[in-house]
């Protein structure tokens, strides 16, 4: 077929050193073919970095611009160590969601890995960025860098006024919450830099003079105190702590709420990440499969390159079982590599079991079903829905239940036709990031009293909280100025006081 | 539509900020790694980097997340063996198996050591840290008494021993040709108008012997001007340069009688080796000289110094004396920078011990930068040390320590060295 296409290919660029004419190559013919499958993609922009630079992006959570921290300055460290001593490769890419879509590729890299590289990043994941309803909903493409520009410039601002240490200390409490701080179910408004320049004086003024009315309840005495039910504030459970922080923490300065902001607005911009990882990485794994394959078939790329790049493929989308000193729970480029193709094959090649489980999509159009399923899906649904008997069946999947009031595990479930289904839910679950997170909630402040805050912890499955929550707490507290504390609710309902941090600051010492 | 852009060039080291933060933040830990490291192994490592571990839950960022406990229902891959109800015994440990402990439950909990590298520079930075040569201020403040002469091209007056010849003598040549050439060039004319009278044969013409006259007179002004004048004189310019000190001299000296067994011989090695590392800091030049002694003190190289066995009595004095001997030979001349280390198990021959204090009071501290004594024993205070306990008191540049073991170098370090408020 190769010899027989009707214009005469001219080969790509072999060998493995890059240039940036080669490169250049690469992306307009991945663009090209890209364009074919339909795949709708923000500009791209390739940046070529030294691998110092790409763990520079790595410690700063992959973002070209971040704020300074010394957290930052730890992961860079950890990273290095790793990389220097080979134990580790680094991450062929990072890609940032924004439009220009910036993918970086590090200059150490082969030209097979660039090309792989492009395909990937500047396709795969480009085009789900742009298509995948999370992302559209809660990122902003064309703000994020700037953004993040007027974050920093605003933190060591900061940090100049107030102290290194001051700030680093209120950072490092944000941190502790920064899974915390995102809102579920609310639909953000959008973001852009010069509406948020334009509010942020305002809104500085105007929430600190709203959190005065915390105090000022004070001194409505109710006359008939004790015969009614004190009104609970917030009157609604909150899930997203540091935005309740924000509003009404009663201590913050006006620039500790805006650095909260900050804070909350990053975490806000990963949730999305957090969600689709499986889906992401199978998506991307998947077209930069199908796009060289496809200008391999074309005759443009050479047998050396289609080598080098299978094995690294190969690599990325390996699952090691149950049993092996490798295993680290399930790799999502291995699962969404596997469920992608699995379902072009659905539609491309359907059989009687499919068209039994999949009686919608069984023969249809694939780039059609890819493209909603791309868009209107994240992981915990995109599996509920998508995960054919065929895929458990290859990764023999089994459901092990961990009970602790029991002695033994148990199998719940295998790859049979009775544990499909049940296997089916258990992984969507594992995705589902209630089941995953613990269920954490602002559920009063005790604003007649002591003003301390009251979190509740509704366990999922009688699964406690970490050790580390004690910790957590000691920085709700440093943030909230009060008491504050930390209730788990049982089976039945009732409430136990897990930690309790005391906390009587006061901004100015009381007169002895 | 694509646009490739070559960062490579910018924006180098961009975590610096982040790194320095965290060591700042961690100082106390990587202080503490530090000093550990120091003591449990050789001084030279210390040119090099050092690998510093803190325990990681010193530097976890917490979070809240789920534990252990409670139910987990978890899909694990690559089924071999079970059907639907096994029940399995829980693995020990949480092991790879069908662990039911979800990864998701353990992250964030290894309480493995956080381990990074220190660059040699931070590694010696966060050594020498609050550490300060004593009366190195001041000596810095004082120090640019001595000035070096140094050429600065030629001037124009000067005394007569620095008259450069060359360069006067040429200056002479081009003021003669300047002020001769207007008569040269009209000699040479009359002389051309002489020679062609001469060679029509009127040589005794009254035309020629006017041009005879005139030529006579303009020889006689080309002669007139001087050969050299005192205008003429340039002088090699010398000027003075203000030389900082750079060059240090350490002198260390040690007891290798018998009772200094290889134990405490290494204990003092450590000590002059600490020594030496932190002048390298001050000073580009450092002259070592090693003095060891029994009965009789001799000049030696290190590794005869740190090596060589040697045993007998102790007479202390013939170190110092010694010592005095070559200082006053070799570095008098005050552009050395002296410091003296003494390292003994302080057991001296009894009469010796006021000798001892005498030398170093009197001869050999009002040079030094600085003189420490370290007693390497485990016991009561020696002879050798009430002795020089006395002259602690009258010089601010003498400094004595008690040191056990190794173990104890680096707080003892610290202690000579540390800040003094000047």
């Amino acid at each position: 077929m190769k010899a027989t296409s009707p214009r005469k290919p001219e080969p790509l660029p072999g060998g493995s050193e890059w240039s940036t004419e080669s490169i250049d190559r690469y992306n307009a013919e991945i663009a090209r073919v890209a364009a074919h499958y339909r795949l709708d993609t923000y500009p791209v922009q390739v940046e070529i970095i030294t691998a110092e630079q790409m763990m520079d992006a790595y410690a700063s959570v992959g973002m070209p611009v971040n704020y300074h921290h010394w957290s930052f300055g730890k992961h860079f460290l950890a990273t290095e160590k790793g990389y220097k001593r080979g134990q580790m490769g680094l991450a062929y890419e990072i890609v940032i969601n924004s439009n220009p879509c910036i993918a970086y590729l590090m200059e150490e890299n082969t030209l097979p890995m660039q090309g792989l590289v492009i395909a990937h990043a500047a396709y795969g994941h480009n085009s789900f960025f742009k298509g995948n309803y999370l992302f559209r909903t809660w990122t902003n493409a064309d703000a994020i860098i700037d953004y993040l520009v007027f974050a920093r410039h605003y933190i060591s601002q900061c940090e100049e006024r107030y102290g290194e240490e001051e700030v680093e200390l209120l950072l490092d409490s944000c941190h502790a919450l920064m899974n915390l701080g995102v809102d579920r179910y609310k639909r953000p408004p959008k973001l852009s830099l010069a509406k948020e320049k334009l509010r942020q004086q305002e809104r500085a003024e105007y929430l600190q003079s709203q959190v005065n009315d915390l105090w000022r309840t004070l001194p409505a005495h109710d006359v008939k105190a004790g015969t009614r039910e004190e009104a609970r504030f917030p009157p609604e459970p909150e899930e997203n702590l540091l935005y309740f922080i924000e509003k009404n923490a009663p201590l913050l300065e006006a620039w500790q709420r805006e650095v909260v902001r900050i804070v909350r607005k990053i975490a806000q911009y990963f949730f999305p990440q957090r969600q689709t990882q499986v889906m992401n990485e199978g998506w991307a794994t998947f077209w930069h499969y199908t796009l060289l394959n496809h200008l391999y078939d074309e005759g443009l790329l050479a047998d050396s390159f289609m080598l080098e790049f299978l094995q690294s493929h190969t690599n990325v989308v390996y699952q090691p079982p149950y049993n092996s000193r490798w295993y680290n729970g399930i790799n999502p480029y291995a699962l969404g590599f596997a469920m992608w193709q699995d379902i072009r094959r659905i539609c491309q090649q359907p059989d009687d079991e499919d068209r039994r489980w999949f009686p919608e999509i069984a023969g249809s159009d694939w780039l059609e079903t890819f493209d909603f399923a791309m868009r209107n899906f994240k992981d915990e649904s995109f599996i509920a829905q998508y995960l054919s008997p065929k895929v458990m069946r290859d990764f023999r999947m089994f459901a092990i239940l961990d009970d602790d009031r029991e002695d033994k595990l148990k199998v719940s479930a295998i790859h049979d036709d009775a544990g499909f289904r049940r296997v089916r839910d258990i992984l969507s679950d594992q995705y589902n990031l209630g089941a995953r997170e613990p269920n954490v909630q602002v559920w009063n402040v005790d604003l007649r009293g002591d003003r301390s805050l009251t979190l509740r912890h509704t366990p999922y499955r009688r699964r406690p909280l970490a050790t580390s929550a004690e910790e957590v707490m000691r920085h709700v507290a440093r943030l909230w100025g009060f008491t504050v504390r930390m209730e788990s609710i049982d089976e039945a309902g009732q409430a136990t006081l897990m930690h309790e941090i005391r906390n009587e600051k006061r901004r100015y010492p009381a007169t002895a | 539509m694509v646009r490739i852009i070559d960062r490579r060039f910018d924006s180098k080291n961009k975590s610096a900020v982040n790194r320095q933060r965290f060591m700042r933040r961690f100082k106390q830990q990587i202080r503490k790694a530090v000093s550990e490291a120091i003591q449990g192994r050789s001084i030279r490592d210390l040119e090099n980097g050092e690998q510093v571990s803190i325990p990681a839950r010193d530097l976890s960022e917490p979070s809240l997340h789920h534990g252990k406990g409670g139910i987990w229902e978890q899909v694990f891959t690559g089924n071999d063996q079970f059907s639907s109800g096994d029940l399995i015994n829980r693995p020990l440990g949480g092991g790879a198996g069908g662990s039911g402990k979800g990864k998701a439950s353990n992250e964030g909990e290894h309480e493995d050591d956080f381990v990074f590298q220190l660059s040699r520079e931070e590694f010696l930075e966060l050594f020498f840290e609050d550490l300060e040569l004593p009366r190195l201020v001041r000596k810095e403040l004082a120090k640019i008494t001595d000035y070096k002469t140094q050429r600065a091209g030629f001037t124009s007056d000067g005394v007569p021993a620095n008259i450069n010849i060359i360069r006067s003598m040429r200056g002479a040549l081009g003021r003669r040709l300047a002020l001769g050439s207007p008569y040269a060039g009209k000699l040479r004319e009359l002389q051309r108008q002489l020679d062609e009278l001469a060679a029509r044969g009127d040589e005794e013409s009254d035309e020629a012997h006017a041009l005879r006259q005139e030529i006579g007179v303009l020889r006689a002004k080309i002669e007139r001007i001087p050969f050299i004048d005192s205008f003429d004189l340039r002088y090699n310019n010398r000027i003075k340069v203000p030389r900082p000190t750079t060059q240090a001299v350490m002198f260390c000296l040690m007891d290798v009688s018998g009772s200094m067994d290889e134990e405490r011989k290494s204990t003092g090695k450590r000590f002059f080796m600490l020594l030496y590392l932190f002048l390298t800091r001050s000073y580009e030049h450092i002259d070592v000289v090693f003095i060891r002694h029994h009965t009789v003190a001799k000049e030696v190289d290190e590794d005869e110094f740190f090596h060589s066995r040697e045993s007998g009595g102790t007479v202390v004095s013939s170190a110092l004396v010694m010592m005095r001997d070559i200082l006053r030979e070799r570095y008098a001349n005050g552009q050395w920078n002296i410091y003296g280390a003494q390292a003994s198990d302080g057991d001296n021959w009894d009469n010796d011990s006021p000798v001892c204090g005498r030398l170093l009071s009197n001869e050999i501290l009002p040079w030094c930068q600085y003189f420490a004594y370290i007693e390497i024993t485990a016991g009561e205070p020696q002879n050798l040390w009430r002795e020089y306990a006395k002259i602690g008191g009258e010089h601010d540049n003498f400094a004595m320590q008690r040191i056990e073991s190794p173990a104890d170098i680096y707080p003892v370090f610290r202690e000579l060295f540390k800040k003094t408020i000047t």
